[in-house]
């Protein structure tokens, strides 16, 4: 049964990883201009032109440009950049780690901090507590991140305390992650803009769920109060918050792209934003494709883990 | 600003009611309490005004919106400066708040730069709500095959971080007003369908749609006059929704470079150009960035406002 629902899942995910292989890829070819020339710049000879055409399958017909393309995203082989010359996966080989690491240290903070504050404000309603987190959140929610990130850059590193780092900098051959205070306000950025949501729907489901009959039932049995809202309360609410996250958590992958344009991060963003710049398409697109399938799996994870926790499912009551 | 999510949106009264976050509108009697308040009128918009929030995101609004709109008017005889003409040396502090990277007056081109801003996500808004709507009640109304089609179609589109999307259109269209007023409107459009599709599903079996489809009402016209009315509650709460994100995707863009180019005078753009020198001059900065912060905090403030009215309001009725 929940075998069942997660294999169609995945299949659901596949296909809409191909259909936006698909966009991806036309939509490109509606860009006036030949690589083959971008490339060679100065030294444009017919006969490297013609070269460079067949090197790159330039002079196939898009359907097979796409199905040779779409192949060598399987094979790791991301074509080359038009700007730079050298091969995709090369440029951006470092980045995925740096920014996927970037991502995931965000997720280790916010989503704790959401669910935690989600549930004491829901324990707390109406008082002064509750209405401090709900109105912070629902501030900090309409703030797009770069102006979080400014508005942090300006407090911590420039203007008013000069404690912390605002740009990255890496020298070659050391990873990000080797200087962590370099990374507190990037980090700080993803998470102050990703943990009002989570916080807002953990309150409002689990508010709901508190006022529900199997809770009171609970509590008339003089469950003790921790383990109602721990054994009795969370699994019915982490089904719609695990949604939530990962909507969160996907949109990060758009999300990060300014954040790491902010701080000059050596990941996939500042990458995109480059590539966007000089028109590197082939850069573009595998940005994008990358982009897409963290994206797309962020949210079958969540999907699974919704699955999971809700309870009618797992004891198979209901089809 | 992150994604919220129109599909999480719970059916139920109550739910909504809960998810705006205000305890009190889940009780019944508060309702009422607040109808003896506005002496017996209680529609969506006196439920609206009654709340303090509502109040505040209007004023934030209307203070920002009023000073993208009478700012260029101002502009040269009230600074002395147009947006573009050279002031002084760069990053010098004549003038109210100094020059900006070009020695451009900094007050001037801070008054002239909002408008755009405006312009474009009001624009991008308008085009996604038409589109959305469009789709999400033709796929709730018409059913079957074209609603598997367009809810599919949503699913890939939704797989493509809106701010990635956008950078795909202008590598390949170029950083145009058209493209980016194009390229956010479509990206918002399958939030605003599924939005429209469930709210036109709520409405669809109820007594008057079937009474005008008896009278053979034309589609189009049914659609229009029967059902679109009946759901603007959802649907201005979603459009305060997008039009935060607009604006913040739109400025983001601009930040990045990608959006507005220069010389033109935009907060997004002034960041971007201005933020190098954020230690030393850091009012070409920090301007911008509070306004797009006080108008995006505002716009957010009504859009919570509007859903706790809608959904104090079906809760009404139900009762």
């Amino acid at each position: 049964m929940i075998a069942r629902l997660v294999v169609r899942r995945l299949l659901i995910s596949i296909v809409i990883l191909f259909a936006v292989s698909l966009i991806v890829f036309f939509a490109t070819l509606l860009l006036p201009g030949d690589p083959a020339r971008a490339i060679l710049g100065q030294q444009a000879t017919p006969e490297r032109i013609a070269a460079i055409n067949a090197q790159m399958n330039l002079d196939a017909p898009p359907w097979t440009r796409y199905f040779l393309w779409l192949g060598g995203l399987f094979t790791g082989d991301l074509g080359t950049s038009v700007a730079t010359g050298q091969p995709v996966s090369e440029l951006l080989g470092e980045r995925v780690g740096a920014s996927v690491f970037l991502m995931v240290a965000a997720a280790l903070i916010s989503v704790p901090a959401g669910i935690l504050l989600g549930i004491y404000s829901a324990l707390r309603r109406g008082k002064a507590v509750d209405s401090a987190i709900t109105g912070i959140s629902l501030v900090l929610a309409a703030l797009p991140e770069f102006v979080v990130g400014i508005a942090l850059v300006a407090f911590f590193s420039t203007t008013v305390f000069t404690i912390l780092p605002a740009v990255t900098m890496q020298p070659p051959g050391t990873q990000v992650w080797d200087f962590p205070l370099q990374l507190v306000l990037p980090v700080a950025v993803l998470v102050l803009v990703v943990t009002p949501y989570i916080a807002r729907m953990m309150r409002a489901t689990m508010i709901e769920v508190l006022d529900s009959g199997y809770v009171e039932m609970a509590r008339l049995k003089g469950v003790p109060e921790r383990r109602v809202v721990l054994r009795h309360a969370l699994p019915h609410a982490i089904g719609p918050v695990a949604q939530v996250i990962a909507i969160q958590l996907a949109w990060m992958a758009g999300g990060v792209v300014v954040v790491e344009f902010l701080f000059r991060y050596p990941g996939l963003g500042q990458a995109l934003i480059d590539a966007v710049s000089y028109r590197d398409v082939q850069v573009v697109q595998a940005v994008t494709m990358i982009i897409a399938v963290i994206y797309v799996i962020v949210n079958l994870l969540a999907d699974i883990v919704g699955i999971l926790a809700n309870p009618k499912l797992r004891t198979g009551g209901e089809s | 600003m992150a994604e919220q999510t129109p599909e999480l949106q719970p059916q139920s009264p109550e739910t909504r009611a809960v998810l705006a976050g205000d305890p009190e509108l889940t009780s019944t009697d508060s309702t009422a309490s607040k109808e003896a308040h506005t002496g017996g009128r209680n529609t969506v918009l006196t439920r609206f005004w009654a709340q303090g929030q509502a109040k505040v995101g209007v004023i934030l609004t209307a203070i920002v919106v009023g000073l993208a709109l009478i700012g260029p008017l101002l502009l040269p005889w009230a600074t002395g400066y147009t947006t573009t003409e050279f002031a002084a040396r760069p990053f010098q502090p004549d003038g109210l708040f100094g020059t900006d990277n070009l020695g451009r007056d900094v007050w001037s081109r801070f008054l002239g730069g909002g408008l755009t801003l405006l312009y474009y996500a009001a624009l991008a808004t308008a085009l996604g709500m038409v589109l959305g709507l469009i789709l999400g009640m033709l796929a709730a109304y018409v059913g079957g095959w074209l609603d598997s089609l367009i809810m599919r179609a949503n699913d890939v589109l939704l797989a493509i971080p809106q701010l990635v999307f956008a950078l795909l259109a202008i590598t390949v269209l170029g950083p145009q007003g058209w493209v980016l007023v194009l390229v956010i409107g479509i990206t918002h459009a399958p939030r605003i369908a599924r939005v429209a599709r469930s709210a036109t599903l709520g409405v669809i079996s109820e007594d008057y749609i079937r009474a005008a489809e008896m009278y053979a009402m034309p589609r189009s016209r049914l659609l229009v006059r029967e059902i679109m009315p009946n759901i603007t509650g959802p649907l201005a709460v979603e459009a305060g929704l997008r039009l935060t994100y607009s604006i913040g995707s739109i400025a983001s863009l601009s930040f990045l470079g990608l959006g507005m180019q220069p010389p033109t005078a935009d907060w997004g753009l002034m960041i971007n150009e201005n933020r190098i020198a954020l230690s030393i001059q850091p009012w070409g900065v920090l301007l911008p960035v509070a306004a797009i912060a006080v108008l995006t905090i505002g716009t957010n403030l009504i859009a919570d406002s509007l859903a706790r009215a809608s959904a104090s309001a079906n809760a009404g009725d139900q009762s």
